[in-house]
């Protein structure tokens, strides 16, 4: 049939032997190990390749379910604020509330300041103008639809159901407040579906000098786990004792009913495939071990004792178990890293905490699918294996 | 001959045959709870992700401006338009109505709230709390209860049809009130069922069935505005367009999506006289969670499937390449290397197919208890997924069977009987 396979092994046996007479005498111990993984390269590749695709699988989702929770709450930090700070009873907040806040977040969140009046177009209808940072907004609020956000002063953001009231036609329009009055330009509007539709929203500096009146709302969107967001809060209104500091239980129950959804469905998951690697890991290890009865038998015909060759079987599993581990590990980084930048666009952070669960698991799996076939092996005479039966 | 070979091969090998049928099964059996779990994810985490409120908002068409600030409307009740609170069950009639997870009337008044001596002017909200509307045959519970999942009440909820009310955490703190108390309400009489707890404006107000406000504004069957909560798909660059420039191909197109446009364009048509928009911060966030939650799982899905098929094929490889001496014998008796490699095929398939099928079964049950424990609620199983997977279970199969196969053949008959295997 093929003629290169005998030819290959007459011309490899030939030196084998020379080559023992002066190889150096290591231990029998490890020779037989090195030996085994090089003669039958290919029952062990595919023992290792089934080692090493369970434990890159097991790093890629220990990683993802560690990781994915913070990435995916910084995609719920886009429903906005989960904390509002409102003065009592209506009241405007202390003149420095803002930097106090930026100063109690600690860049661990997003503020933006608003202050409400009734104003009073040129027919005296009444409408609400709202002072605000636009800057803090955009970044705050990224579900308002605008056309144009103003970049100069008495330039007004027009709510789409206020701009029939005050600027049907896009004109610069006065607004009055207790006989002062302020010429506005609209610069773009502002569809959101809830109660800003009917405002009209200006630079707070503007909204300062026309009315003298401090915001008397903060909304903050603070970053992090629950728990962070319950710090937060109590930073925050312990930073403003005067104020009233309340989650906003919309969002807040919202992203944390979500959040747990998903995350027990990846944990389902992760479950899943890491025992059912595991699994397949112990069925081909398994088969691997029960196939070489021989080598077994052949040890103890040649006087090894049970404990040699159970040592020598769970130190061959051993190896392959940790060098498949360490493999896996490599892989399942890229895997889950892959995944951060496809999905989420930023790449999930290794964590080496993984490696020493990834490690154990994966010796432990090795070690138990050698000795499961040892324990049937023991009791069977060599001279019935050796023989064929 | 072909046959017996077949029957014998399994009869006599039950071991390995058996932690070759374990791998397949396993591995399909995980690719299909997991490909089941994540077709679905998107309809569960959608349905999910409605704790988050209504997302549209139904308003009468020539509305007066709002003036409100912090929840608290400075506009006066009886002013301006209202909508006819017996047109909303014909929210339930309309094309997408399946899709309408709940929704709300609400029509604010303002109360003289007496506590003995002195009374107070206190916001009311009337709403429904879990009203049971009927549409044609189909009846329908629908109200806050549904539509603000993040409303809590400390004692009971009202029912609809009594006058009983919920007052406002921070209205009852100043008050002194608690569940249970009686409350006199524009001179009237009124239970407190609970104490209500929103973290929003609510916690200010009186919340009432709607035939009380109705009642206290003087305007029968008359609502505000209606908060819609509906299961939409997420936005693309259709449902962007203006149906106006549409032809009618496109529109038709258009009008049997769910996006929340569409609906919002049906809720019009079906409310005389309303006028509905999209909350945009509910609505405009929806697709991107919901898009960042499957793309997750179909990522893990397919990582899942990659595991399974490499375990199934390293599960195979293992189970050939231990029987050279088989092959050998067969060899030497006569048989071509092609009736080797059909043999070892046929035995791959029917191996695949049986742990198709066991997989399958076992996956289906642990998908639906993934749904059950998790989203109280079955996984749909599209029937299509059967085929599916016994397909990719025979190619996998086969694919991790080539190589050692090929390699199996290949190898001459004298070694693999003198034991050289």
């Amino acid at each position: 049939m093929s003629a290169a396979s005998p030819a290959g092994r007459s011309a490899q046996s030939v030196p084998v032997s020379a080559r023992r007479a002066d190889a150096p005498h290591t231990s029998m111990f490890l020779r037989m190990l090195m030996r085994a993984a090089v003669l039958r390269r290919g029952r062990a590749a595919s023992a290792l390749l089934a080692m090493v695709v369970a434990a890159a699988v097991a790093t890629a989702m220990m990683n993802l379910y560690v990781d994915v929770q913070a990435k995916l709450r910084t995609e719920f930090r886009s429903y906005g604020a989960n904390i509002v700070i409102a003065g009592k009873d209506g009241a405007s907040l202390p003149p420095d509330a803002l930097a106090r806040v930026d100063q109690a977040l600690a860049g661990k969140g997003l503020a933006a300041p608003f202050a409400y009046v009734v104003a009073r177009t040129v027919n005296g209808q009444p409408v609400v103008v709202a002072g605000t940072d636009f800057a803090r907004v955009q970044n705050l609020d990224h579900w308002w639809s605008v056309s144009a956000w103003p970049s100069a002063p008495q330039q007004a953001l027009v709510g789409a159901h206020a701009q029939s009231v005050v600027s049907p036609d896009s004109k610069p329009f006065p607004l009055t407040f207790q006989g002062h009055t302020l010429d506005l330009t609209p610069a773009g509007t502002v569809q959101t579906g809830a109660a800003e539709d009917g405002r009209v929203y200006i630079s707070l500096a503007d909204f300062l000098a026309w009315t003298g009146i401090d915001p008397s709302t903060i909304e903050v969107a603070a970053n992090g786990s629950p728990a962070e967001v319950n710090a937060a809060l109590r930073t925050l209104s312990q930073t403003l004792p005067t104020a009233d500091v309340r989650p906003v239980r919309q969002i807040v129950e919202g992203e944390a009913r979500v959040l747990g959804k998903t995350r027990a469905t990846l944990y389902a998951a992760a479950v899943l495939i890491i025992l059912t690697s595991a699994l397949c890991v112990l069925a081909t290890l398994t088969g691997w071990v029960f196939d070489r009865r021989k080598d077994f038998a052949i040890m103890k015909a040649l006087g090894a004792s049970e404990s040699l060759v159970s040592g020598f079987f769970a130190a061959e599993a051993a190896a392959l178990g940790a060098v498949g581990a360490l493999l896996g590990f490599a892989f399942g980084i890229g895997i889950a890293a892959w995944i951060g930048r496809v999905n989420f666009h930023a790449p999930v952070v290794p964590r080496f905490s993984v490696l020493p669960w990834i490690l154990v698991g994966s010796i432990g799996v090795a070690l138990l699918s050698a000795l499961l076939p040892m324990s049937l092996l023991r009791r069977v005479e060599p001279a019935i294996i050796l023989k064929g039966e | 001959m072909f046959a017996r070979l077949l029957y014998e091969s399994f009869r006599r090998q039950k071991r390995r045959k058996l932690l070759a049928g374990i791998a397949i099964t396993l591995g399909v059996a995980v690719a299909t709870a997991m490909i089941a779990v994540a077709t679905d994810i998107g309809d569960k985490i959608s349905r999910e992700l409605r704790s988050y409120g209504a997302n549209l908002l139904v308003t009468p068409q020539e509305d007066s401006l709002d003036v409100e600030i912090g929840g608290l409307n400075l506009k006066p009740p009886s002013d301006g338009a209202f909508l006819d609170e017996a047109d909303l069950p014909k929210i339930k009639g309309m094309f997408w109505r399946n899709n309408i997870v709940g929704f709300s009337p609400m029509l604010p008044a303002t109360v003289a709230v007496g506590d003995g001596n002195s009374t107070l002017k206190a916001p009311l909200l009337g709403t429904y709390f879990a009203h049971t509307i009927t549409f044609g045959k189909e009846s329908f519970v629908t109200g806050v209860r549904t539509t603000h999942p993040w409303w809590n009440v400390q004692g009971d909820w009202p029912r609809d049809e009594s006058q009983d009310v919920l007052v406002g955490e921070r209205l009852a703190a100043k008050l002194n009130k608690h569940g249970g108390d009686a409350i006199d309400l524009a001179g009237e009489n009124h239970r407190i069922a609970g104490i209500l707890s929103t973290g929003a404006g609510e916690d200010d107000e009186i919340v009432a069935p709607i035939a009380l406000a109705q009642r206290i504004i003087g305007r029968p069957g008359a609502v505000r505005r209606v908060y819609v909560s509906a299961l939409t798909k997420p936005e693309d660059a259709l449902a962007l367009r203006d149906p106006k420039t549409m032809n009618p191909e496109l529109f038709d197109r258009w009008y049997c999506s769910p996006y929340v446009q569409s609906i919002a364009y049906q809720l019009q048509e079906t409310i005389p006289h309303s006028h509905a928009e999209q909350i945009r911060q509910v609505a405009q966030n929806e697709g991107t969670v919901l898009s960042r939650i499957k793309g997750l799982m179909l990522l893990v899905t397919l990582a899942a499937l990659f595991a399974s098929a490499l375990a199934v094929s390293a599960a195979m490889a293992t189970a050939i390449f231990e029987r050279r001496r088989e092959v050998g014998l067969m060899k030497a008796l006569g048989a071509g290397n092609f009736g080797v490699a059909a043999l070892f095929f046929a035995e791959s398939a029917l191996l695949a197919i049986l742990g198709g099928i066991a997989g399958y079964a076992i996956g289906i049950t642990l998908a639906h208890q993934i749904g059950r424990s998790i989203f109280d609620a079955d996984i749909t199983i599209q029937p299509v997924l059967f085929p599916v997977i016994l397909a990719i279970a025979v190619i996998v199969t086969f694919a991790g069977s080539a190589a050692a196969i090929r390699r199996a053949v290949q190898f001459d008959p004298v070694f693999a009987l003198r034991g050289d295997a």
